[in-house]
């Protein structure tokens, strides 16, 4: 496939605009945020006329924005941000991606480094029998049919009242950990049942646990509110979703907005961004299913964060609140969510589509946590198994530019294959504890695929949002267990 | 030996290309390509069958429907197939036989999580004396 060639006019080093008269159709232009190098890549594997594409739908307003770390995706691409007009635009299954609330915990604890080393393989092994993982592992909670219809309209405190976990998660967990609109008679049966039994589990592909060490603090002060005070300091990372559950909410109303599509005489140039009216019964029953997952997502990141206080506290001998096991922050990085922003000049109520980006509200917002009001909301920005993460706070200039959102972590740039063919898994797991990281994988095969070079560098990534101003980067991770579905 | 599939790669996902002389050839290898990515085909045995019927607009709109038929047996149901009669197909409606077993993780090594099949890039058509398709799959 030959590179895209369609107009991006520079708006600055980290700017790049597709104008609306790129193609006849575009509502609004489209905007990336990447350096110029970035561009080149993204060019060849023509994400950029997917961002033309989604400009395409009813009701966006603004621009159809690309994050740094953007990929190709289905219809949409991994990294877009849609904003649409609540009043007259769409709400696009495509738009949130099939794993809904595919997301990131953070926990931080007194811990150090040096502490923690010489227990590392226990760790390890620990968590990877403590938390279930890999493709069709099924949890260690029973859920019934019935259960689970409370735990789509709890979220994640359906496991903190069955004691996983405490209301201070909540309160640190995006929307509480509970969106509200669930509503479990707009979920299938087949998907409540690929749900139940996968409920409490990591997954595979590219999900994983990670226990880190800070290596760096940029912003002192912003890093000391959230907990983390020492380089060294551990902390630990679960990055799972809604499962089977979440793919099938999509793949059941992906086809009824097939339908939708015709029915409202929508025209799409790309039928994976199938939508339908956000205030029709087609636009409102996805939503309501939609919230349904996103609080299953919840409930299961709830769930392995209570195992891994538990696992730590068995391997290292002592409780959890000894550990200072407490959570940092929890962010849904695929999801839709019914938002108030000034677009255009105008406030306006918005369906904000986030498919690979995460949510970067600023200080003081009323939808930022009591004890982050002053620094913003706290931004979780992993990156591959090799290299490192960051943490990050929402800024007034993302609420301005791209509706309060930012990345979400590295992307992409090797196809899986590609990558398996560059190097074994047993290559990839030597490697790594070269360089001090143990690694426990369910599939050591499958492990190639996540390579470190299989994915771009989160730290260029973190550079564009953070010189654009659309988050601020706090600290810089490093890993040093991880344990992959 | 006429190809039957293959496996096509895709930056963050995978892609199956079917054969088949007829379309009911093609929907047969669609389903053997989805389970030879998830396991081992060679290792999984007829020990059971399945009848699966689904509907949908259009042949292609079939095939997907079809795959993610499967995929849900497959996730929910833990069943693996390794042999497909197509017993009817029209536009709208396919009826299958499946052949497989339960899920034995000691047995069946999974390789690949696939989660669904999707409407992207989805192409069926003509191609020289039989029929060719495409589909990109959420892995």
């Amino acid at each position: 496939m030959t590179s895209w060639q369609g107009q991006l006019i520079r708006v600055d080093d980290y700017r790049w605009k597709i104008p609306e008269t790129y193609k006849a159709g575009m509502r609004v232009p489209g905007m990336i945020y990447a350096t110029r190098k970035m561009l080149d890549a993204m060019r060849e594997d023509q994400t950029p006329e997917q961002v033309a594409n989604v400009a395409f739908l009813p009701g966006i307003v603004g621009y159809s924005l690309a994050m740094p770390d953007i990929h190709w995706g289905y219809g949409f691409p991994i990294g877009g941000v849609a904003a649409m007009d609540v009043s007259k635009g769409v709400v696009s299954p495509g738009g949130v991606g099939y794993d809904i609330n595919c997301g990131v915990r953070l926990l931080r604890t007194n811990l150090s480094e040096d502490e923690v080393r010489p227990r590392m393989a226990q760790l390890v092994n620990g968590l990877f029998s403590d938390v279930p993982s890999g493709l069709g592992s099924e949890g260690k909670i029973r859920v019934g049919r019935k259960e689970m219809n409370d735990l789509m309209v709890e979220g994640a405190r359906w496991a903190v009242k069955r004691g996983l976990g405490s209301e201070e998660d909540l309160e640190v967990t995006e929307e509480n950990g509970c969106m509200r609109g669930a509503d479990p008679s707009r979920i299938s049966d087949r998907a409540a049942k690929r749900g139940m039994p996968q409920a409490g589990t990591l997954g595979s592909g590219n999900h994983f646990l990670e226990i880190q060490a800070v290596k760096e603090i940029y912003e002192p002060d912003a890093a000391d509110v959230m907990g983390i005070n020492d380089i060294g300091q551990i902390l630990v990372l679960i990055h799972t979703g809604s499962r089977g559950f979440g793919h099938q909410v999509c793949t059941d109303h992906l086809r009824v907005m097939e339908q939708a599509v015709s029915t409202y005489g929508i025209k799409l140039p790309d039928r994976q961004l199938a939508c339908a009216p956000i205030e029709s019964p087609e636009g409102r029953d996805y939503l309501a299913a939609m919230a349904c997952a996103a609080n299953y997502a919840w409930a299961n990141r709830q769930c392995i964060a209570h195992w891994i206080r538990e696992c730590f506290s068995r391997v290292l001998g002592k409780g959890p609140e000894r550990l200072g096991m407490k959570q940092i922050y929890d962010v849904a990085h695929n999801i839709a969510k019914i938002e108030e922003h000034v677009a255009d000049g105008r406030k306006v109520k918005v369906c904000v589509h986030r498919k690979g980006a995460t949510r970067a509200f600023p200080p003081g917002h009323k939808d930022t946590p009591d004890c982050y009001r002053s620094i913003g909301q706290p931004v979780l920005v992993p990156g591959d198994m090799g290299r490192c993460s960051f943490i990050a706070v929402g800024t007034q200039k993302a609420m301005e530019e791209t509706f309060g959102s930012t990345c979400h972590g590295a992307g992409r740039i090797l196809s899986r294959g590609a990558a398996k063919r560059s190097m074994k898994g047993g290559d990839v797991i030597r490697e790594l504890e070269r360089r001090g990281i143990t690694v426990k994988a369910e599939n050591i095969h499958s492990l190639a695929e996540e390579a470190s070079h299989a994915y771009k560098d989160v730290t260029e990534i973190i550079e564009v949002v953070h010189r654009a101003g659309i988050s601020k980067k706090v600290a810089m991770t490093v890993p040093l267990g991880v344990i992959k579905g | 030996m006429k190809r039957s599939f293959q496996i096509v790669d895709h930056t963050a996902d995978i892609g199956i290309l079917a054969y088949g002389e007829d379309i009911e050839e093609l929907f047969a290898n669609a389903a053997l390509a989805l389970f030879s990515l998830i396991t081992d085909a060679e290792s999984i045995e007829e020990k059971l069958d399945l009848t699966l019927e689904v509907s949908s607009e259009g042949t292609e709109n079939l095939l997907v429907e079809w795959l993610n038929e499967l995929v849900y047996v497959f996730d929910a149901e833990r069943i693996v197939f390794s042999r497909f009669e197509i017993r009817s197909l029209t536009h709208y409606h396919l009826r299958a036989v499946c052949y497989g077993e339960n899920l034995n993780p000691t047995r069946h090594k999974i390789k690949v999580g696939v989660k669904a099949a999707t409407y992207h890039m989805l192409t069926l058509d003509r191609n020289g004396d039989g029929y060719r398709a495409s589909v990109i799959l959420d892995i």
